[in-house]
């Protein structure tokens, strides 16, 4: 037993309103710069859709994650090293920038510049590749709240998939009564397909958090990373030629703070705290023959923090005190483990991602209430999760690989919460067979209600600070990090004709620094 | 050999060596973050598809066509009973092939980088220099074999005049004369070729030197501890933002 750290993430899909705040300010810390603008380390879907990068569910096409071969053995799905290294010229899987979107802004100045005359001035789109106008026809967010109808619907790659054995009857009383938003982020993954891929050896797993990163120094642009992430959430950053992805904002963490996605989340569902896992047995579990078996396996992966044989294998690998406690008292290990209602987004890519879900359970009650039914009542309640067959296929499509049960069991805890919870609010006496027919008990079921409900900060973040002698240095950094809109004159006219998108590439770091100095003599 | 011959074939091989050892050890130092293909395959890919392994796998055929054909003496070959026109025609024809291949290539690379709005707009000044001698070199080199292969000019026989030339740089003892016996097709080859040299280390050409061969023997989940920050060659962190150097 390897016991190994791991910061993970758990959403609570239920109170996620869709609003993108955690997308805009992720992009205002991380991505507000050239060669990224098209890159959302954190983006929010509207499932059914077709997400963003458009169809990345679709590894047929994609060519994500891995696959466990005839012999029991795990192998990008891409293919073999020596096949991949012989492709390296042109990566045959990497994406288009059609497949996000082509970034663009418009032509503000002409409302200003634009000569006395008839008409009002228009602000025309232009693109921030080419610089010229163009036609806006995608987005990130084309089809949000199910934008575009059916037409673009029909494209989501989970609704293709359960249409094949149940034909157009899924899609129509799907639309009348399911829609929910999937916020997401690099998952951080265990078994970390991008990494796998990389050919200079510049993506790494940290040690002492789990966080995958990008050395930008050895990242060499072969672009394999961007292709072989079953998420595709790692962006080419087309400006200087490197890879870039989601950093789980360590430099926040190591001083203790939440990243920024989850501080900002207006719904207050995000939830970050440690996993200890046993890192010796991550092959093994990633490559479970039955797709099915994945989620349990992955779970039993995690290790119990209050076990004292864990523990002292913990400390054995170096993981200090304060962690331990951390990890014993962090929410995601009791969303995922202990109460099992935090689900993997796609177990089936073999990732073994570490940013779970709380699968939406909201929409059923909805539909009873809207029904005449009481949506709150245990009975009603547990009846139609069973009859809403047709979301849970699609939910079990997203976090259990197909098996409905894992997603039913969820679901039913969570109806039980609710149910148990009501009486309590409405002062009858509380009911101890609502918890006990899902096989939890009074006391359980009200802290998994604070945590879920209540969700105070303290609760939702438990982030320890990291133990290193630079972590002054840290600090200042984290600090540092600021609202970039501060005191900086975005629409800059003297960017050139192009925007800021001409000529030889300006190293990050350049206009960080700019940025940086802009703001600091403004203040 | 008049001063300017001393200058183009004993004296400019030498500058082209140092420059290119010199830049690299300096990039790698100082420049790592700037060390990358530049890929612009996000913008354009179906044409990037043919061309990108056209050109790269032709240029390597040309490239191990060179490593024989100027460092093998004739002598060995001679020794070895491979006739001088069995030689002759093996590197013809294969050197030919893998010729048009590249040159192919790079003509679609360009026409692709030229017609495509997004890469053209990314395709920085230091590129274009770049491909002028890129292109040069290539298309001297061509004209080189068709004049060995006696389709221009009279057939020459490159191994007893810019072999031996070459493997005199190498070995210390420039011997020019030997060189300016062939015809000018090679000259020219020889000077575009050098001045390659000379820029390489200053263009995205340097990602050749980062073929990741490591990568078919490394354990494949790579992890790190969080305080290797100043392994050879990567700029040292500073508190807050990284200091600009440029
Ligand atoms: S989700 Fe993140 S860690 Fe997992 S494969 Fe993709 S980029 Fe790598
Ligand atoms: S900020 Fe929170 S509620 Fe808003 S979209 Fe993001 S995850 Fe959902």
């Amino acid at each position: 037993m390897k016991v190994m750290a791991q910061m993970g993430m758990v959403m609570n899909l239920d109170k996620c309103i869709g609003c993108h705040t955690c997308s805009v300010t992720c992009k205002q810390a991380w991505t507000n710069r050239t060669g990224l603008e098209y890159a959302w380390f954190n983006n929010v879907e509207t499932r059914p859709g077709q997400g963003y990068p458009r169809g990345y569910e679709d590894q047929a096409k994609a060519k994500g994650g891995w696959v466990r071969t005839s012999k029991g053995r795990l192998r990008l799905k891409a293919g073999s090293r020596i096949s991949r290294l012989i492709s390296i010229f042109s990566n045959p899987k990497m994406l288009n920038i059609k497949d996000y979107y082509e970034p663009w802004t418009y032509e503000y100045d002409n409302l200003i510049t634009a000569p006395l005359g008839q008409q009002t001035p228009v602000a025309r789109p232009k693109s921030l590749l080419t610089g010229k106008p163009m036609k806006i026809e995608w987005s990130a967010n084309w089809d949000d709240d199910l934008g575009g109808g059916p037409e673009n619907i029909e494209k989501d790659p989970i609704l293709k998939k359960l249409a094949e054995d149940v034909t157009t009857k899924v899609k129509l009383a799907f639309e009348e009564t399911f829609m929910f938003y999937l916020p997401r982020i690099c998952e951080h993954c265990l078994n970390p397909a991008c990494v796998a891929a990389c050919p200079s050896g510049a993506m790494y797993k940290r040690a002492e958090d789990g966080i995958v990163l990008v050395d930008q120094q050895q990242c060499r642009g072969w672009r394999m990373c961007v292709s072989a992430c079953p998420y595709k959430k790692v962006y080419f950053n087309h400006k200087t030629g490197k890879a870039e992805k989601c950093t789980l904002c360590y430099p926040r963490l190591e001083i203790g703070l939440p990243t920024v996605c989850s501080e900002t989340c207006v719904g207050r569902l995000r939830y970050l705290g440690l996993f200890l896992y046993d890192a010796d047995r991550v092959t093994e579990a990633a490559s479970v023959e039955n797709e099915q078996d994945l989620y349990q396996a992955q779970l039993d992966l995690l290790l119990d923090p209050n076990d004292p044989e864990v523990l002292k294998a913990a400390r054995a690998e170096g993981i200090p005190e304060d962690w331990l406690v951390a990890a014993q008292n962090s929410p995601v290990y009791k969303l995922a483990k202990v109460y099992k209602i935090a689900l993997p987004l796609h177990p089936e890519y073999r990732t073994m991602p570490m940013v779970w879900y709380v699968p939406p359970l909201s929409p059923i009650v909805d539909v009873l209430t809207e029904t005449g039914h009481d949506g709150e009542d245990a009975g009603n309640l547990f009846g139609a999760i069973d009859a809403l067959r047709i979301p849970l296929a699609y939910l079990a499509e997203l976090f259990s690989a197909g098996d409905k049960e894992v997603v039913e069991g969820t679901l039913r805890k969570l109806s039980a919460m609710r149910s148990y919870m009501r009486d309590i609010n409405l002062g009858r006496t509380p009911r101890p067979e609502i918890p006990a027919a899902v096989g939890m008990d009074q006391e359980s079921i009200y802290e998994m209600y604070r945590l879920l409900a209540i969700a105070k900060h303290e609760d939702r973040y438990v982030v320890p600070a990291a133990h290193a002698e630079q972590a002054e240095d840290l600090e200042r950094m984290g600090q540092n990090m600021g609202c970039s809109l501060d005191g900086v004159n975005l629409g800059d006219a003297n960017a050139g004709p192009f925007g800021q998108s001409s000529g030889n590439p300006v190293p990050v770091t350049i206009e960080n620094f700019n940025i940086m100095k802009a703001r600091q003599s403004n203040e | 050999m008049s001063s300017i011959d001393v200058l183009l074939w004993s004296v400019l091989p030498y500058f082209a060596i140092s420059s290119f050892t010199i830049g690299l050890m300096w990039r790698f130092k100082y420049d790592k973050f700037n060390w990358t293909t530049r890929s612009s395959q996000l913008y354009e890919g179906k044409l990037l598809r043919i061309a990108g392994p056209l050109f790269h796998l032709g240029l390597f055929a040309v490239i191990g066509g060179h490593i024989v054909g100027l460092l093998v003496p004739q002598s060995f070959t001679d020794s070895l009973g491979l006739s001088h026109e069995a030689y002759h025609l093996g590197a013809i024809s294969m050197g030919g092939a893998a010729g048009v291949a590249t040159l192919l290539g790079i003509g679609l690379l360009i026409y692709r980088r030229r017609t495509t709005a997004m890469v053209f707009v990314e395709t920085t000044k230091n590129d274009k220099g770049m491909y002028i001698f890129l292109v040069a070199t290539l298309l001297a080199g061509s004209a080189a074999t068709l004049s060995s292969a006696g389709i221009i000019g009279k057939e020459h026989n490159y191994r007893e005049t810019v072999a031996p030339w070459v493997r005199s740089i190498l070995t210390f003892r420039p011997d020019g004369e030997l060189i300016m016996a062939s015809p000018l097709a090679f000259r020219i080859h020889a000077i575009t070729a050098m001045v390659l040299f000379v820029v390489w280390p200053f263009t995205r050409l340097v990602h050749s030197l980062s073929a990741p061969i490591g990568y078919l023997f490394r354990p494949s989940i790579v992890y790190r501890t969080r305080d290797v920050r100043s392994s050879a060659g990567n700029r040292r962190s500073r508190q807050g933002w990284e200091r600009v150097k440029y």
